[in-house]
């Protein structure tokens, strides 16, 4: 939740030195076109930097593809809130520093072929904060998984749910768990890849309801941020706290995918998930050819060899 | 404050940024701010009155308003959380389904309950007993009272995210009627986790809020003393409440507050708690459910096509 302090001002998270930055664990100088060659990995030690949501969206989807949901939705201020600044002027900062309208994109692509619903989460856009407009292109994206039968990929990265607008933030985590209780509907997968920071009430909502929950390397994922638990129990974490690796260990997670590798093995993990509800003895819904893509390779592999065993079954 | 406007007056001689307009709404906001600040005070006392240590806790209602309450314990994984209590209880011919967070009167019973903040257990619970009820169509009622789900080390190991999302799927997918009543502190997820429901209701001192005012002044004001400010500005009332839509309604509370009168308070929830199941119960459980998922997806303020949708 809220509780939840990331500290946004470390945003850049490394000293640069004219286009060129150090990797915080090895230490190692990269350039920044090497960083955005390696997916912002460190070729070196395998350090994951943040990415942005563009940049995401250009690492995973197939050029040309990316069809953007909901894109002009933005941000309102039903409190008026005013602390130290007017809430409209860090929404229009976070705009003009990200070139995001949101700290979420949603629209739907092609991932090596395949067609999916895409949500991606942007820390740098007021550390990725949940607030109305979150939930709502969250909702819009699981209308359009459910209408389309496209599996649903969010990729999350959220300092929890936005103070600024108070209660309506939190009450998005009850909106965006319904829209996954809708989603749980339809036999779609619904697979999470949770990045670093993804803590609070994005981690307590939809980010934990998936049917497959993917982790990057090192991300800190947890309820209650570390500076929080130190406040309370007044000691010291230990430096693996709350990170991809003891969730894992804690079984909290599915599995820990380097981000070398995200692209190749989401495509393979949804096919997989598709490839099930085709070996169903009764077809789960209504069989729709229009849709190409629909299924997973092995789903239509096997389709094949149904058809080919059971004539009366062929559609066509 | 005051500071912080001569500081943008100084800005306009920056070449190209014309901050005209922002000023004359900071001056006006800050004269507006001031004002409310007698105000302020007001807000305080709520603040302090949802946490007064003398207020009817979860089971004080449950012993005044439920005679034959029967406890019912553990997740049937790891433990009992006592931050939250449930069980079976028999109420106006029928069996209805009671779960709430519990924080403890004297010393030894706070400790033993956390203060009242859940940790894993303690969700798994309430799902189990959500489940057992949807599972025998017992009607769901459940009552708020917490500073948060707790912040500690093994609670996140046991997965505090999860049990708190699942409980809200677990809410969100029943088909059973269900009620909540924020009675003191609704903190943060650790509260909602508990609060998916067709009628969400809040006694009139009792406060519902994305954060504790104290942590918002923390990290948005740089500091904690600013929490009356914060409280305020996070409009965390129930009259706050009800005009924003986010609660659908506010219970009146003895004069002068829960804690001056639990009969009459408790009568007072009976009271509501009645009206609001007797109004579900008439509705299709699949209707209710669409019912449900359609208020919360109402839920938030944003601007589309330049235009504010509610």
């Amino acid at each position: 939740m809220a509780r939840v302090s990331v500290d946004i001002s470390r945003r850049g998270g490394d000293s640069t030195f004219g286009g060129a930055q150090s990797c915080p664990a090895c230490k190692q100088l990269l350039s920044s076109e090497q960083l955005e060659a390696n997916l912002r990995v460190c070729p070196e030690c395998g350090n994951h930097f943040r990415v942005g949501a563009r940049e995401r969206v250009a690492q995973l989807v197939d050029s040309g593809t990316w069809g953007e949901i909901a894109g002009n939705l933005r941000s309102a201020d039903p409190l008026e809130f005013f602390d130290l600044r007017p809430y409209p002027e860090r929404i229009e900062e976070a705009e003009y520093e990200t070139g995001l309208a949101e700290a979420m994109i949603t629209g739907t692509c092609r991932i090596h072929k395949m067609d999916v619903v895409l949500a991606v989460m942007d820390f740098s856009f007021l550390g990725g904060s949940m607030g109305s407009v979150v939930g709502e292109k969250f909702w819009r994206a699981v209308e359009t998984a459910i209408d389309t039968h496209f599996p649903l990929v969010a990729i999350c990265a959220s300092g929890g749910a936005r103070m600024q607008e108070g209660i309506l933030s939190l009450l998005q985590m009850a909106k965006t768990t319904c829209a996954v209780e809708l989603l749980g509907g339809v036999p779609v997968p619904f697979v999470t890849v949770l990045t670093h920071p993804t803590t609070g009430g994005v981690m307590a909502s939809f980010a934990t309801l998936a049917d497959v929950i993917i982790a990057e390397p090192g991300a800190l994922l947890c309820f209650s941020g570390p500076r929080v638990i130190e406040q309370t129990i007044k000691e010291k974490l230990p430096d693996d706290f709350g990170r991809a690796e003891s969730n894992l260990d804690h079984g909290q997670v599915d599995m820990i995918i380097s981000r070398l590798e995200l692209k190749d093995r989401l495509v393979q993990i949804l096919g997989m998930l598709e490839g099930g509800v085709a070996c169903a003895l009764e077809p789960l819904w209504e069989e729709e050819e229009s849709r190409p893509g629909r299924r997973g390779t092995l789903a239509q592999a096997l389709d094949r060899i149904k058809a080919f065993a059971n004539p009366s079954r062929r559609s066509s | 404050m005051r500071k912080r406007l001569t500081e943008l007056r100084r800005l306009p001689t920056l070449p190209g940024v014309h901050l005209k307009d922002e000023i004359a709404k900071i001056s006006h906001r800050l004269i507006e701010l001031n004002r409310n600040r007698q105000l302020d005070r007001a807000v305080w006392d709520k603040v302090e009155l949802a946490r007064h240590p003398k207020r009817p806790y979860t089971l004080d209602y449950i012993h005044l308003m439920f005679p034959g309450f029967i406890e019912l314990r553990g997740d049937r994984c790891f433990g009992d959380d006592p931050a939250i209590v449930g069980g079976l209880a028999a109420y106006m011919g029928r069996t209805i389904m009671v779960i709430g967070h519990q924080k403890g009167r004297d010393l030894g019973a706070r400790t033993r309950r956390n203060f009242g903040m859940p940790r894993p257990e303690g969700y798994r619970k309430a799902q189990r007993l959500m489940n057992l009820a949807d599972k025998f169509g017992i009607p769901v009622f459940t009552m708020i009272d917490t500073p948060g789900a707790y912040p500690g080390v093994a609670a996140e190991e046991r997965g505090q995210a999860g049990a708190i999302s699942r409980s809200l799927l677990c809410m969100a997918r029943l088909n059973v009627p269900t009620v909540a009543l924020v009675i003191g502190e609704g903190g943060s997820g650790g509260a909602l986790a508990l609060a998916l429901a067709d009628r969400v209701l809040m006694l009139e001192n009792s406060i519902y809020s994305v954060i504790s005012p104290e942590s918002c002044a923390a990290i948005l004001w740089k500091d904690a003393g600013e929490a009356h400010l914060a409280a305020q500005t996070l409009k965390l009332t129930s009259s706050n409440l009800i005009e924003l839509g986010a609660v659908d309604g506010v219970l009146p509370e003895p004069r002068g507050g829960a804690h001056r009168d639990h009969e009459a308070a408790a009568e007072i929830v009976k009271d509501a708690l009645e009206d609001s199941l007797r109004e579900l119960e008439a509705i299709h459980p699949r209707v209710r459910r669409q019912e449900r998922f359609q208020k919360f997806r109402r839920m938030g303020v944003w601007k589309e096509n330049g235009m504010t949708l509610f």
